[in-house]
């Protein structure tokens, strides 16, 4: 997508209390060759985000997904402008209805945070101040956002609770994070980052926190909060079945690039990049023999080669070649719906791709 | 992995929370409470502290005379002061003062002395420790430094140099002991900040886009305060022997009316080989409150300090 190119960015900066009119044509967040180094003195940058571009229209929901340390966390702290200070290297444009986080000043980006991009973190323990009342850790971002009464924000904090699903709000207000259980305490952080009816709103992993009959409970929870409000969801996962229940386009990571993206059930149906097949072939079938071993892709995210000297899949790859070999891959349209690949030998078309070894 | 299901309606997991007994509407702090009440030594040491404050503020009702009465001095001759008798339970000291008498009241001096010279080194310590570790950047670093050469200083030396200067006044000594912990509260509150900024609640807090200082004052500050606290009651244990080192020194209290353990200790000097019940006594009355406030510190920092919780 990074060869979409956008006009808006001279765009006044909107700060009005009301959102504007949403154009559902218009994009709402623009990543466009984001690049993210960790810089350390005596020590090669390590380049966690390389060149990734992606775009989400007003309440869609959009997915990346990728292993641990493809840099999907990363880009999401970049958009929420929560990378550390020091030794980060960002470069490209994140633009959020046409202005560009990356350059836009403390102050404005600290009143467009909670009230119109918010973000979900993956762990609901930490996530939560324990020496706080959650009633107050509600009310606080409605108080900081909002020209509201204590009462007003109080009794806006319990209809929040209330719709998140927490049984008795009223008391859980009161109460500290430690009393409440692992579901309920991302259902509490769920209520905080859309307490402001935010238009875009990001999740880093929502669920792998918790147990897997609560999971499907909080994505159940969001897809409905998210629809109800018209807020766009990102939807951070190295979780292949949240992505297919969720998502309406995916971006997958590798090593930092984007090596495919595609509208989720053209994905499905056609993975092209044989990382994407290989992620696709690994997840157990219930209408397989129950006796058939999984596929794992081989190796680990740790042996990869620079993106500037061949496909950095290269080594864990059945299908690697000479041709793989050659630097900079380009992310290619192929297929209908905006469907992007970086490939060389891009799995066929043919619909069983599970038998292609 | 985790394949939603629609079909599959959420089950309100509030169902099935076990129930949470005595955890209901406890914080951090009430849990802290309930640990200390397990540990012994932590019964222990509030039993002592207690004690000692109840002492210290019924000192008119449970000292048997009125304080610095000398009216005995005559039965005091140079070799020998009268030991334990049915009129005075622990004997006499060297003015012809009933012992009992002034160690009582010379708890209401320590515990006086104590709580104001702790407040003085909390209060100084957590505004510097705040803007160290609230402002960060130039602030840490500039008051960081300032904290490092107070630091540098031998507390001791820092409270007699004070009290010095000060004169023989009240509160001088206060001010001196209280100086001198100064920088280690500084230190302590902005190392204990510093940790908690890293935490993931305050990046969530930012990206609620709150303000740099409802972050800090409501969110990193009241986290931090833990060891700060538990500082707070060990140093009030060294406030107290600090107290009697300075009056050993000659720069407590101007006033001998006033009965100050201390002090007591250094009068008692002349007829250490006669009399040693005069030094052995207020001795420790200093050991025991020492050691209760200690005691008590310790617990409540293990209650408080999550990795050590059994």
């Amino acid at each position: 997508m990074s060869d979409q190119t956008i006009a808006a960015g001279e765009r006044a900066v909107t700060r009005s209390r009301t959102r504007p009119e949403a154009n559902r044509d218009e994009n709402l967040l623009e990543v466009e060759d984001l690049s993210v180094s960790f810089v350390r003195r005596g020590a090669q940058p390590v380049r966690a985000v390389d060149g990734v571009s992606f775009v989400v229209r007003p309440g869609q929901i959009v997915g990346i997904v990728g292993e641990s340390g493809s840099g999907k966390s990363v880009t999401s702290l970049a958009v929420m402008g929560l990378l550390p200070q020091r030794g980060v290297v960002a470069s490209g444009q994140i633009r959020y209805r046409g202005q560009d986080l990356l350059t836009l000043g403390a102050k404005k980006l600290s009143d467009l945070r909670g009230r119109e991009i918010a973000m979900v973190f993956q762990d609901p323990m930490s996530s939560l101040n324990p020496v706080i009342p959650i009633g107050t850790q509600v009310t606080e971002v409605l108080l900081r956002h909002f020209d509201v009464s204590r009462g007003e924000a109080r009794a806006e904090a319990e209809h929040l609770l209330r719709r998140v699903g927490i049984p008795d709000p009223g008391r859980r207000l009161k109460e500290y994070p430690h009393q409440l259980s692992g579901g309920m305490r991302q259902r509490a952080l769920i209520a905080i980052a859309l307490a402001c009816k935010p238009a875009l709103l990001i999740c880093d992993e929502p669920t792998t926190a918790l147990d897997v009959t609560i999971q499907a409970q909080v994505l159940e929870l969001l897809k409905e909060l998210v629809n109800d409000l018209d807020t766009a969801m990102v939807m951070i996962t190295h979780d292949l079945g949240v992505v297919a229940g969720l998502c309406d386009f995916v971006n997958v990571m590798y090593a930092g690039r984007v090596v495919e993206s595609a509208p989720r059930h053209e994905l499905f149906a056609h993975p092209r990049h044989r990382y994407t097949e290989g992620l696709l072939a690994s997840m157990p079938r219930l209408d397989h023999p129950r006796t058939e071993p999984l596929r794992p892709i081989r190796g680990t995210p740790r042996d990869i080669v620079s993106w500037t000297k061949a496909c950095a899949f290269a080594p864990r790859c059945d299908h690697a070649d000479e041709a793989c070999m050659s630097p900079d891959l380009e992310l290619v349209l192929d297929g209908p719906g905006e469907h992007r690949m970086r490939c060389v030998h891009p799995a066929p078309l043919a619909s069983d791709v599970a038998d292609d070894d | 992995m985790t394949i939603l299901d629609a079909e599959q309606g959420p089950i309100d997991e509030g169902l099935f929370d076990p129930p949470a007994g005595d955890e209901r509407g406890t914080s951090l702090w009430q849990g802290a409470f309930r640990r200390l009440r397990r540990n012994p030594s932590a019964i222990v040491g509030a039993v002592i502290v207690v004690a000692f404050v109840l002492v210290a503020i019924f000192a008119p009702v449970l000292a048997p005379y009125e304080p610095a009465g000398t009216q005995w001095i005559s039965q005091v001759t140079p070799s020998s002061v009268p030991g334990p008798s049915p009129g005075h339970l622990l004997g006499l000291d060297s003015f012809g003062s009933d012992m009992l008498t002034q160690l009582i009241y010379g708890a209401r001096q320590s515990l006086i002395i104590g709580v104001v010279s702790t407040t003085i080194g909390l209060l100084g310590g957590a505004v510097l420790g705040l803007i160290a570790g609230g402002l960060g950047g130039w602030w840490d670093t500039g008051v960081m430094r300032i904290v490092d050469i107070l630091l540098s200083i031998p507390s001791l030396l820092l409270a007699v140099s004070i009290a010095a200067v000060m004169g023989r006044n009240p509160f001088a000594i206060m001010i001196a002991i209280g100086a001198a912990q100064v920088p280690i509260f500084a230190r302590l509150l902005r190392g204990s900040m510093l940790g908690q900024r890293r935490q993931d609640y305050v990046l969530a807090a930012t990206s609620l886009g709150l303000r740099q200082r409802r972050i800090v004052m409501s969110h990193v500050l009241p986290n931090s305060l833990g060891p700060v606290i538990v500082q707070a009651t060990l140093v009030l244990a060294t406030a107290i022997i600090e107290v009697a080192a300075l009056s050993y020194l000659g720069l407590g209290s101007a006033d001998p009316a006033i009965a100050e353990w201390g002090r007591m200790l250094v009068k008692a000097q002349d007829r250490l080989q006669s009399d040693p019940r005069l030094a052995i006594l207020p001795g420790i009355c200093i050991a025991i409150t020492a050691l209760g406030f200690t005691l008590f510190g310790e617990a409540l920092r293990e209650a408080l300090d999550p990795k050590s919780r059994r």
